[in-house]
Formats: structure tokens, C-alpha cells, sequence
């Protein structure tokens, strides 16, 4: 019944008459919206301003800031705190990017291959991802202590985090460790998108299972092979947490990223201009990531 | 169907049997790697286990072995000096709030993404997109120092509304995935009726795509309650850390007793494993499209 009555007065009615309708459809819609963007703009959206404004000023955090123009970015370009940080978030990227990978392409591989127990390896394989930072490192602090962990039991009496050679390289080993099961299901998740008839026709054409993996599995997760390893460089950079927790950046800064150079900045040395400087430059370097992605992605994913 | 195949199987019968012990041998490689692989991923967290109630005498004496006597004693220790009454209360309340806060801001958004002609929605999608990619050090400092003027450091509902914040793009865009598949016709219908937007939202959307809340619920309550960054920056009075921070400070004070910090451990640990097992295809389902941020 309403639903008759209501074409004909808007039918009759002027141009503006009609417009209303819509425009108050509009409104409500942005209602909807209202929350999400307001809650964004109080808390990502306006303080990400303001930090593009402060990484051109001496600002400590608290009270009034001076404009200094780029000063900030040539200290950070001439801080040989900022290319040590550097190094390392490259030499982070490039473990975190095989091994994880390496490990999740295996396991994800070996599930897609046996008929049972898929589902049961699959969630152990998910359980380091699910625990928390806090705990993951807590569990290898104690693994990796030289008086009481698996080295004191072999006879190798290396404090793997303290020694300023191996700290970067044994908070990485952990954070692979949690996070190779999460790509594993990702993979295994994509593979089983693979048409089952190109392992057929590569079993016929007498390929072997490493050359079934080669030239069937590999092409047909490419999309998101690319996807990962684009991100990779994203989450190398965003690095934090294990680094925080299992060593602070030393002993010495050996094991410091830029997001823990930054932190320190923010937060101990009262350097607010300077760390908003250092998050920004993280930022357009993820920027730059995603618009190659973006190209890639329209390129198509074939070559 | 089965009556007619059930004869001709008994016949293969040998043939198979022999096909399936050759099969069997052909995965016991792909087995094998599959179980070191597992335990590698889950044997960490099962020496925690077995030291928990073992001495810090005999974890130094045979580190990776399981426990001989089931002593409680480390979890009773551990449960008072740190204070892990007050931080899972307060991690609890963070768990809620976020859940309840990110599932009504995130539903409402995704209801007018998925439902409503949103003018400039697209762009909306896309800043949601980019918006959840970019590094959190692109905003930290201005917050910490907005949310100190605001009175909202050391306030569980200051990191509650961060949590809102940031939680709510990847929520929103998952919503509506599922609000998607909510068909147009049941809210045309609704809407005919006279319903209001929001009596549409909450009677017709919300009882259809409650599967996609659920998977938002476990994803941001996980993420609350495992929570790191925010946590230790915005939270240093330790009555109101939840419990992921105050735990980083009790295994600090306690660094050299690895009894007694693995059984603090598993008060955060053993919730979510158990939550996660109960329920782990909808989590694997939730965490892997939010876990891509």
C-alpha cells in the first residue's frame, strides 16, 4: 500500500522536490559512516597530519614546537644510528622473506599432498601465530638462555640474544618461527585453488613431483606470491615487537630497526620532531610498496 | 547405487588393499616432515608446558625433559606476585569493550558500504584499504600526546578506543563481505514496511550475517588480549595493564626463574589455545584476511 502511494507525489514534484529524497538517502548513509570516520580522524587520520607537520619541527613531545625546515631529514640522512638501522631492517627483510617463505611453501606443499590429517597439521602449524608476542618470546628467552635452554643441554654456551653478533639474528629466528605456520595456510589455502587436471597432464608428460611443484603449484599461487612478498617488505619494515620485548634494540643497538630507533627517540631522548621525520620516511616507503603493487597487479600477473 | 558397486569392491578387495599399503608408503616422507614440522611449531610451547611445574633446581638439571611431580606451586606463586587477577580482569574488559565497540562501528559502516548509495563510497573502501597498511609509527607520537590532554594515558578505555580505531577498517571490510550476501530483497522488503535504517540493521542484517561478527568477535578480541604495542606505550600504571604487559614486567623482575615465568605464561596462553582449537576454522578463516594488514 505505501509502496503505491509514494511514485506519484515525486512524480508531481519539482526538481528539487526529487532531489531531497536522494539527498537525505545520502545523509543517512554517511551516518552510518559517521562513527568509523570520526573515530579514524581522531585517531589515524589527524595525528598522521600533525606528525607531517612536526617532522619539520624540534618538537619534544610535549609543549611548543620551533619549524626547522628538513633539518630532520638530513639528520636522519647523515645518522649513522638511522644506516646501521637501515642494514638491518634489509638484512631482516631478506630472512624474513626466505625462510618463513621456504618453511610455508613446504609444509603448505606436504599437506596439499596426503589425504589425511590435513586439517589437524594445518592447526598446529597456526598455533605459534595465534600466541602472543609476549609469550612466543618468553618461550625462546628460555630456550635460547645459555644456563638452562636447548645450547646448555648441547654444551654450546652462547647467549644467542646477548651477544651483540648473533641478537639480530636469533630475534628473527623467532619471529620466523611464529609466523611461517600463518603463511603455510595461506599457501596451502591458494594451492588448493590449483586445477587438480595441470598435475594430471604434468603426471603424463612424466614430470616428477619437484617439477609438478615447479611448473604447476608455483605459477598457480603466483598472485599470491607477489602478495607476500610485497607485504614482506611492508612488515620488515614495520618490525617491533619481538625486538622490543626479546633484546630493546641492543646489546649496543646491534639487533635496532628503525621502528625501535624511532621509538627510542619518541619516548627516552624527547627527539618527537626527529622520530616523526623517521615514521614518516617509513610511510612513503610503504607507500611506494603498495603503488607497485597496484601496477603489478594491472600489469596482470603473468610476465 | 551402493547395492550395485558393494559386490564389485569385494572382488578389487586384494588389489586395493595392496594399492593403499603402497600409497600409505609412498606418504610416509610427506608424514614424517609433516610431524617434525609440527613440532617444531607446537614443541616450544609444550617444554613451557612441562616446565611450569617443575623446580628451577630441576629446570637446570634436565631443561627439556617433562616434569616428574605435578607441583603446583610455580602457578600459585605466580597467580599473586603477579597480580594476574587485577591485569586478566582488566584484559577482559579490553577484550569486550573492543569486541562490542569495533562490531557496532564496523557493522554500521559496512551496512551502508554493502546496502546504502553511499556518494564517494568507493573512496571510503579504498582509504580503509591503504589506511590499514600504513605504519603505526606514522601517527604514535601526535596520539600520545593528544591522548595525554585528553586524560585518556593509564585509562583502559583510551587503548580501548585505539583498538576501535584501528581494528575497525579490517572489520569493516570483512563485514561487508558478508553483508554482501545479505540479498537486496529482504531489505527492500523491510524497507517497504516502514522499517528505519537502523531497525533494518539490527533485525534483518544482524540475525542473517551474525557468521561474519562472530569471525570479527574472535579476531579483535585475540588482538586485544595479545596486544603489545599500544599496550606498553599508553598503559604504565600497573593496575590497569592488561595482562600482555604486566606479564613482559613480571618476567623481567623474575628473568632467571623459568618455572615460575612459564607458568605466568600459560595464565595467557591456555585461554586462546583452547578458544582457537575450539573454534579454529573460523578463526584460520578470520586471521588470515585480517593477518594480511
Amino acid at each position: 500500500m505505501t509502496a503505491a502511494s509514494v511514485p506519484a507525489p515525486t512524480r508531481a514534484g519539482t526538481a528539487s522536490g526529487r532531489a531531497r529524497p536522494r539527498l537525505r538517502r545520502g545523509l543517512i548513509a554517511w551516518a552510518f559512516l559517521a562513527p568509523l570516520l570520526i573515530l579514524n580522524v581522531l585517531v589515524v587520520l589527524g595525528p598522521s597530519l600533525a606528525t607531517l607537520y612536526y617532522s619539520f619541527t624540534d618538537w619534544s613531545g610535549i609543549g611548543p614546537a620551533k619549524f626547522i625546515g628538513i633539518d630532520n631529514y638530513t639528520r636522519a640522512f647523515r645518522d649513522p644510528a638511522v644506516h646501521q638501522a637501515l642494514l638491518h631492517n634489509a638484512i631482516w627483510f631478506v630472512l624474513f622473506l626466505s625462510v618463513p617463505m621456504a618453511l610455508g611453501l613446504l609444509g603448505a606443499h606436504l599437506i596439499n599432498q596426503v589425504r589425511r590429517f590435513q586439517m589437524l597439521y594445518r592447526t598446529l602449524f597456526f598455533i605459534p601465530y595465534v600466541s602472543a608476542s609476549v609469550i612466543n618470546a618468553a618461550i625462546w628467552k628460555m630456550l635460547l638462555s645459555p644456563d638452562s635452554g636447548i645450547g646448555h643441554l648441547l654444551g654450546i654456551n652462547q647467549a644467542w640474544l646477548g651477544d651483540p653478533n648473533t641478537s639480530l639474528y636469533a630475534v628473527n629466528f623467532v619471529v620466523d618461527w611464529h609466523w611461517w605456520g600463518f603463511l603455510a595456510v595461506i599457501f596451502f589455502a591458494a594451492m588448493q585453488g590449483v586445477d587438480p587436471q595441470l598435475y594430471e597432464a604434468a603426471k603424463l608428460d612424466g614430470a616428477n613431483r619437484w617439477h609438478q611443484f615447479k611448473s604447476v603449484t608455483l605459477p598457480g599461487i603466483r598472485p599470491t606470491m607477489i602478495f607476500i612478498v610485497l607485504m614482506t617488505v611492508i612488515w620488515s619494515l614495520k618490525a617491533f615487537d619481538y625486538i622490543y620485548i626479546m633484546t630493546h634494540g641492543g646489546p649496543a643497538n646491534s639487533s635496532d630497526v628503525v621502528s625501535t630507533l624511532m621509538y627510542d627517540q619518541a619516548f627516552n631522548q624527547y627527539s618527537a620532531g626527529y622520530a616523526a621525520a623517521l615514521g614518516l620516511s617509513m610511510t612513503v616507503v610503504t607507500g611506494l610498496v603498495l603503488v607497485v603493487y597496484q601496477v603489478v597487479r594491472r600489469k596482470g600477473w603473468e610476465e | 547405487m551402493t547395492a550395485t558397486i558393494a559386490p564389485q569392491r569385494q572382488s578389487i578387495r586384494p588389489a586395493a588393499n595392496q594399492r593403499n599399503r603402497r600409497r600409505r608408503g609412498r606418504y610416509f616422507p610427506a608424514y614424517l616432515v609433516l610431524t617434525v614440522l609440527a613440532l617444531f611449531a607446537i614443541g616450544p610451547a609444550i617444554l613451557m608446558l612441562f616446565n611450569a611445574f617443575k623446580s628451577n633446581a630441576q629446570i637446570g638439571a634436565n631443561p627439556l625433559t617433562p616434569p616428574t611431580s605435578f607441583s603446583l606451586h610455580n602457578f600459585a606463586t605466580a597467580w599473586n606476585n603477579g597480580d594476574f587477577g587485577t591485569t586478566m580482569r582488566n584484559s577482559a574488559i579490553l577484550v569486550a569493550g573492543s569486541v562490542l565497540g569495533t562490531c557496532t562501528v564496523a557493522g554500521l559502516a559496512a551496512y551502508a558500504l554493502s546496502h546504502l548509495k553511499v556518494p564517494g563510497g568507493n573512496g571510503v573502501i579504498a582509504y580503509l584499504f591503504l589506511g590499514s597498511a600504513m605504519p603505526v609509527q606514522l601517527f604514535v607520537v601526535p596520539l600520545f600526546s593528544l591522548w595525554t590532554s585528553l586524560r585518556l594515558t593509564d585509562s583502559l578505555f583510551g587503548l580501548m578506543v585505539i583498538y576501535w580505531a584501528t581494528d575497525a577498517p579490517f572489520a569493516t571490510l570483512l563485514l561487508r563481505s558478508f553483508l554482501m550476501k545479505v540479498p537486496k530483497d529482504f531489505v527492500e522488503a523491510a524497507r517497504l514496511e516502514g522499517a528505519s535504517e537502523l531497525q533494518i540493521a539490527w533485525r534483518v542484517i544482524i540475525p542473517l550475517a551474525w557468521p561474519g561478527f562472530m569471525t570479527v568477535a574472535l579476531v579483535v578480541g585475540l588482538w586485544a588480549w595479545n596486544e603489545f604495542f599500544w599496550a606498553i606505550t599508553f598503559i604504565h600504571d600497573p593496575a590497569k595493564m592488561p595482562i600482555s604487559t604486566s606479564f613482559l614486567a613480571f618476567q623481567d623482575q623474575n628473568s632467571t626463574d623459568w618455572g615460575l615465568t612459564s607458568a605466568a605464561a600459560l595464565f595467557m596462553l591456555v585461554p586462546v589455545v583452547l578458544l582457537f582449537l575450539s573454534l579454529q576454522r573460523r578463526f584460520v578463516a578470520g586471521l588470515t584476511s585480517g593477518g594480511l594488514k
